[in-house]
C-alpha cells in the first residue's frame, strides 16, 4: 500500500560530492544521500550493526561500507551485501530536479530479510 | 515444463548438494529454505570467528552472487513449518504453500540442551550459528566468567574462543576424559594439561545440576554440590537430529530421518542429506560423509547411476592454534588381533597411540603433534601393508623433496576430505583453467574451502604442477585490481596515472573499495610525491574531516603538541576551547599529548581555529608524534638535548603520510624515558652520539627496535631519519608498520639502501622527501577552506517535512 508519493526538496545536488554521501535530519529521521556519480540514492543512515554513520562510509559501486567495522549495504535495496548480517535498511525514492535532489520520505522500501 | 525442487535448509550440506546437482544436466527450478538470514556460510569456521582469527564476511561459502547466477530462488530468514506429502508442498510458517516435485530435507542439527533447571536465564548459550557466535561476541568481555557445559570438540574450541577474548573460562565435563569419543584417557590427560597451560580451567566428572539466576545467569550448580560463578554459560553437549518436520509428516524416523543408500526417505520424492539423516542406523557430526551423500543424493536425483552412500568414520582435529589433536579410526584397544603401538613425552607434551590390526593400522591418536596426519590418513584409508616399516611408524620417514609427497599419491587419492576432491581433480582444473595461486583454485575445485587443513597439501601441488605458480601472500590488493601492488606501482608511474578514479577506471573494476582506495590514494600520493590530484571519496572518513571517529559517530581531536612540549598560553586555549564547545572529556594521551574526545563533526572547524594549532594526525597513516624525554635541558643523567631535537624531528616530518602510522622518540640517554627502543624510530642520546634505532613496536605486538646506524651529530641523525623515513614511504605494503617491514627486509639490507647507500642513492631520496614536504600542509587548513561546501557542515533539508 503506498500512501500518495510526496516529493521532498532536501538539498542541491552540489552539496553531495561524487561518490561521498551527507546527512540529513528531519525530525527523527536521519537519512544518508549519497551521489553515484550522477545518481542519487537515498537509505537510513544508522547502520544496523552498531548505528554507524553510513554518511561516512567509502563507496563501492553502488554499496556503502560502515565506517565503524565494515558492514557493507546496497543503496539501492538497503540490503546488507553479505548476508552474514541480518537486517536491511530502508531505502528511499529519489530524482533530481533543477539541480535540486528531492526525496520522497514517505515512502520508504525495505525488503524483508 | 519445469520440475519444482525445493532444499530445506541452507547450510553446509545442503548446499553442497545443490552444487552436485547443477554438475548434472538437470529440469529443476531450485529453491532453498533457510531459517537463518545469512547466505550458505562455513560452519566450521566459527570457533575461528569467536576467537576473532577471522571475520563473518571471510566464511561466507557462497555468496548471493551464487544464488543468483544459478538461478536458485533463496528464501533466506524463513522456516518451513510443515510438509504436505499428499499434496507435494511446503508450508513456510507464514503460512504460504510451496509446491515441490522433489523435496530435500537437509535441516542439519540442533545444540541439545540438557533439561536442567534455568537453561532459560539470560546469557545462557548454544553455539550452532552464526547468530549465536554473534551473541557470545556481544556478551562476552574481558574478565568475564564463562563457563562451558561440554568438554567435546565443540565446547573446546568455543571455550578457547572465549578465553582469547579475555573471559576467564572453565570447561566442566561430565566425563573424566575429554574428548572421550576421540581420546583414549592418557590422550585426555594431555588434552587436559594443554587447556590448562592456555589458560583454560577444565573440571572433570561433574555433572551439571541447574544453571542458577535469576533472569540472568550468575552461576553453575553441580550434581554432589559446588557452585561456579558465571556471566557466560555456553552449553555445547552434543547435537541432535533435526528431525521434527519428517516426524510430523510421518516419514520415517528414528534419531534422526532414516534414510536408504540413495538417500531417499520413506516418501519416494523427500530425500535428506546432511546431519538430520539416518543411514543404517548411524547419524553424523562432521561433514566430510555428508558430502558423499551430497554427491550421491545429486546424483539420484538427476537420474544419474552411483555405489550407493557408505558411511565411513571421518577423522577428527580439534582447531585450536598450539594444541594438535588428531584422531581417526577405530579407538577400541580390547578389540581382538589389535596391538597398540604408543609413544609419549610429557616433558613436551606429545602423545601418540597407534592401534595396529594384521599388520594395518587401525586407529590413531595424535597428541601434541599431528605432523604426520596425513600419512596416517593414508594408512588407514589404504589399508597399507606396514611390515616393512614396523621400526618407524611412530615417526614415519619424511623426505627432503618437497614435491615427492604429492608425486606420490595416485590421482585418486582424496586431498580435500570435507569437499571430496581428489589429487587427479586438482591436476586437471589446474590444466583446464590455467589455476596458478590458491584462490582461484578454491574457487574453482572447493578444496580447502571448508576446514582448511589440506590447504598445505594443496599449495604443494599447485606449486608441483602449475607452471607459473604465485605465491599468494598480497598478490593483489583486493579483488578490484587484478595487479600486485609492485606491478601496479609501475604502471602507475609509466602511464602518468594520477587519480584513484583513473587507476580504477583504466585497471580495475571502476568500482573499488574501502581497501583499495586508501591504499591507491597513499600510492599515488608517494610516487607523485604530493603533486597526484586528491580524491576524498578514496579516503577513509579519518581522512575527509581530519579527526578520528569514534564508535558514536563524533570525532576526536589531538594537536601537534611537538615533542610533547606545550605552554601555559596554549594549555590555556585548550581549556577554553574544551568549555566553549562543551567537549565531554580531555584527556593526555598516550603519546604525549591532549587529546578533546566526542566532538561534533560540524565543529570541527571552529575547534581548530580557536585552537591555533595544527594537526597531529592522530587519526591517519601518517606521522603521529615524537615523545621526548626531558634530557639535557633538566635531567642530570642527560647527554644530549632530546627536547629540541625531538622538536626539530617532529617539525621536518609532519603533515606527511606513510604507509602506516609512523611513531618517534627521542631520550637523552639509554635510560630511555621516552621508549624510543619501541617507536617506528628512535634516537638514543650518549655521550657524544646518537644512536639512531628502527623498526620498534609496543602495540599489538612488542618489538625492540634495530640499531640503523650510529653517529657523531644530530644533523648526521636528522639525516639518517630522513633516509629511512623515506625509504619505509616508498618501499613499505600499504598498511605494513615499521615492525613488519623492517623484518620483512631484513635490517642489512635497510641500512644498505639508506644510511650506507651511494650518494646519488641517498641524495635521490631525500629530494624526494623534500618534494612531498614542499607540497604538504597542515590538513586543519581546511577547516577554513573546505574541499567541498559540506565536508563539515550537517546540511538542512530545504522543505521541513510536514508530519513528521
Ligand atoms: C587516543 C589514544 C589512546 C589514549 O587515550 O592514549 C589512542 C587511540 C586509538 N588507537 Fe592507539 N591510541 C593512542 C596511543 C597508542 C599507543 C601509544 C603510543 O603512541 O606511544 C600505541 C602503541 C604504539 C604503537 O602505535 O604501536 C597504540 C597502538 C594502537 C594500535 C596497534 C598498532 C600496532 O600495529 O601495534 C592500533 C590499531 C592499529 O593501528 O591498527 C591503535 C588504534 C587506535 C584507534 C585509532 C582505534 C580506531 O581506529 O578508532 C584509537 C582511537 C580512539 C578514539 O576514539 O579516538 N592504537 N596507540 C592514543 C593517541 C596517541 C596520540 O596522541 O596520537
Ligand atoms: C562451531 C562448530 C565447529 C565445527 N567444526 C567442525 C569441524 O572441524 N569439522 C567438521 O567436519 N565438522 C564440524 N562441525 C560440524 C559441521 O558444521 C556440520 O556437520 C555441518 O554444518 C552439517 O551440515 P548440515 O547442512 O547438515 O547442517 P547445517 O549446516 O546446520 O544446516 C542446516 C540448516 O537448515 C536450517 N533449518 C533447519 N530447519 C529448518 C526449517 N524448518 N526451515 C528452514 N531452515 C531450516 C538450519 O537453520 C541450518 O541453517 C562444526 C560445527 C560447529 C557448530
Ligand atoms: S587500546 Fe586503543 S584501540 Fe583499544 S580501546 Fe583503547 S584506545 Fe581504543
Ligand atoms: S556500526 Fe556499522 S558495522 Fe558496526
Amino acid at each position: 500500500m503506498t500512501a500518495e508519493t510526496t516529493w521532498t526538496a532536501i538539498t542541491p545536488t552540489d552539496n553531495v560530492p561524487p561518490r561521498e554521501g551527507r546527512a540529513v535530519r528531519i525530525g527523527n529521521l536521519e537519512i544518508a544521500i549519497f551521489n553515484i556519480n550522477g545518481r542519487f540514492l537515498t537509505i537510513e543512515n544508522a547502520c544496523p550493526h552498531k548505528g554507524g554513520p553510513l554518511c561516512d562510509g567509502i563507496t563501492s559501486g553502488t554499496t556503502v561500507v560502515c565506517p565503524l567495522h565494515g558492514q557493507r549495504f546496497d543503496l539501492e535495496t538497503g540490503a546488507p551485501v553479505l548476508a552474514s548480517q541480518a537486517t536491511c535498511l530502508a531505502t528511499f525514492p529519489t530524482r533530481v530536479d533543477e539541480g535540486l535532489i528531492l526525496v520522497d520520505l514517505t515512502n520508504p522500501r525495505k525488503i524483508v530479510p | 515444463m519445469k520440475q519444482q525442487l525445493v532444499v530445506i535448509g541452507n547450510g553446509m550440506a545442503g548446499v553442497a548438494c545443490v552444487e552436485q546437482i547443477l554438475k548434472f544436466q538437470h529440469n529443476y527450478e531450485i529453491t532453498i529454505f533457510g531459517d537463518e538470514t545469512h547466505v550458505n556460510y562455513n560452519r566450521i569456521m566459527l570457533s575461528m570467528v569467536l576467537s576473532g582469527e577471522k571475520a563473518a564476511e571471510d566464511i561466507v561459502l557462497n555468496d548471493i552472487d551464487w544464488y543468483q547466477s544459478n538461478n536458485i530462488r533463496a528464501r533466506l530468514g524463513v522456516r518451513i513449518g510443515g510438509i504436505d506429502c499428499a499434496g507435494r508442498s511446503v508450508i513456510d510458517e507464514t503460512g504460504h504453500f510451496t509446491p515441490y516435485d522433489k523435496l530435500i530435507l537437509a535441516t542439519g542439527s540442533s545444540a541439545f540442551v540438557p533439561p536442567i533447571p534455568g537453561v532459560n536465564n539470560q546469557n545462557v548459550h548454544v553455539f550452532r550459528t552464526l547468530d549465536d557466535t554473534r551473541a557470545l561476541l556481544d556478551k562476552s568481555y574481558p574478565g568475564c566468567k564463562a563457563v562451558v557445559i561440554g568438554g567435546g570438540l565443540l565446547g573446546l574450541e568455543a571455550a578457547r574462543g572465549l578465553q582469547v577474548r579475555g573471559c576467564e573460562v572453565t570447561v566442566v565435563h561430565l566425563m573424566d576424559t575429554l574428548m572421550e569419543r576421540q581420546l583414549d584417557p592418557t590422550g585426555g590427560a594431555y588434552l587436559t594439561r594443554k587447556m590448562e597451560n592456555l589458560g583454560v580451567r577444565v573440571l572433570l566428572s561433574r555433572q551439571t545440576k541447574a544453571i542458577l539466576g535469576n533472569g540472568k545467569v550468575e552461576g553453575v550448580e553441580f550434581a554432589g554440590g559446588g557452585v561456579l560463578d558465571a556471566d557466560l554459560v555456553v552449553i555445547a553437549a552434543g547435537i541432535r537430529p533435526n528431525a521434527e518436520l519428517a516426524r510430523k509428516a510421518n516419514l520415517e524416523v528414528n534419531r534422526g530421518v532414516i534414510v536408504d543408500d540413495f538417500m531417499v526417505t520413506s516418501d519416494p520424492d523427500i530425500l535428506a542429506v546432511g546431519e538430520c539423516t539416518e543411514h543404517r542406523g548411524q547419524t553424523f557430526g562432521l561433514v566430510a560423509p555428508l558430502y558423499d551423500q551430497g554427491r550421491v543424493l545429486a546424483a539420484a536425483v538427476t537420474g544419474n547411476p552411483t555405489a550407493g552412500f557408505k558411511a565411513t568414520t571421518p577423522a577428527a582435529k580439534l582447531k585450536i592454534m598450539g594444541v594438535d589433536i588428531f584422531s581417526a579410526g577405530s579407538m577400541d584397544e580390547k578389540e581382538p588381533g589389535v596391538e597398540v603401538v604408543r609413544y609419549e613425552d610429557p616433558s613436551i607434551g606429545i602423545y601418540k597411540r597407534l592401534l595396529v590390526k594384521e599388520n594395518r593400522l587401525h586407529g590413531v591418536i595424535l597428541v601434541g603433534d599431528a605432523t604426520d596426519e596425513q600419512t596416517y590418513k593414508d594408512w588407514l584409508k589404504d589399508g597399507t601393508d606396514l611390515t616393512a616399516l614396523r621400526r618407524q611408524i611412530l615417526f614415519p620417514p619424511t623426505n627432503g623433496d618437497p614435491g615427492l609427497e604429492v608425486a606420490d599419491m595416485p590421482d585418486s587419492h582424496t586431498i580435500c576430505g570435507c569437499n571430496g576432491v581428489r589429487k587427479g581433480d586438482i591436476v586437471q582444473a589446474i590444466h583446464e583453467h590455467s589455476i596458478t595461486n590458491m584462490t582461484q583454485l578454491k574457487q574453482r575445485t572447493r578444496a580447502s574451502s571448508s576446514c582448511g587443513t589440506c590447504a598445505g597439501t594443496c599449495e604443494k601441488l599447485l606449486r608441483a604442477v602449475a607452471t607459473d605458480f604465485q605465491q599468494e601472500t598480497r598478490t593483489t590488493i583486493c579483488n578490484c585490481l587484478p595487479f600486485s601492488y609492485e606491478q601496479l606501482k609501475g604502471i602507475v608511474k609509466t602511464q602518468q596515472l594520477k587519480s584513484v578514479e583513473e587507476v580504477l577506471h583504466v585497471y580495475g573494476n571502476r568500482k573499488g573499495c574501502e581497501v583499495c582506495k586508501p591504499a591507491l590514494s597513499y600510492m599515488l600520493d608517494v610516487l607523485w610525491c604530493g603533486g597526484h590530484e586528491e580524491d576524498r571519496s578514496a579516503r577513509f572518513i579519518n581522512d575527509r574531516v581530519h579527526a578520528n571517529i569514534q564508535n558514536d559517530g563524533t570525532f576526536s581531536v589531538v594537536p601537534r603538541m611537538r615533542g610533547g612540549v606545550t605552554s601555559p598560553a596554549e594549555l590555556r586555549r585548550i581549556a577554553e576551547v574544551a568549555e566553549k564547545y562543551h567537549v565531554p572529556m580531555v584527556k593526555v594521551t598516550g603519546s604525549q599529548r591532549l587529546d578533546l574526545l566526542g566532538v561534533k563533526k560540524a565543529d570541527l572547524p571552529g575547534i581548530w581555529k580557536d585552537l591555533g594549532m595544527p594537526s597531529g594526525q592522530a587519526y591517519t597513516k601518517g606521522v603521529r608524534m615524537v615523545k621526548t624525554c626531558v634530557g639535557s635541558t633538566f635531567c642530570r643523567f642527560g647527554t644530549q638535548d632530546s627536547i629540541s631535537t625531538g622538536i626539530e624531528l617532529e617539525r621536518r616530518l609532519e603533515n606527511l603520510f606513510t604507509p602506516h602510522k609512523y611513531k618517534m622518540a627521542v631520550v637523552g640517554c639509554p635510560r630511555n624515558c621516552a621508549e624510543a627502543t619501541v617507536k617506528d624510530l628512535g634516537f638514543i642520546g650518549q655521550d657524544g652520539s646518537w644512536q639512531v634505532v628502527v623498526g620498534g613496536a609496543a602495540g599489538k605486538s612488542v618489538r625492540k627496535a634495530d640499531l640503523l646506524i650510529t653517529v657523531e651529530t644530530t644533523e648526521q641523525a636528522l639525516e639518517a631519519s630522513d633516509l629511512f623515513f623515506q625509504y619505509y614511504r616508498e618501499n613499505a605494503n600499504y598498511l605494513e608498520r615499521t615492525y613488519d617491514f623492517v623484518e620483512r627486509l631484513g635490517i642489512e639490507k635497510i641500512r644498505k639502501e639508506t644510511v650506507y647507500a651511494t650518494e646519488i642513492g641517498k641524495r635521490e631520496l631525500l629530494e624526494r622527501l623534500a618534494r612531498s614536504k614542499e607540497l604538504s600542509k597542515d590538513a586543519w587548513l581546511d577547516g577554513e577552506e573546505p574541499v567541498n561546501p559540506t565536508q563539515f557542515v550537517q546540511i538542512q533539508p530545504m522543505e521541513v517535512f510536514a508530519t513528521r
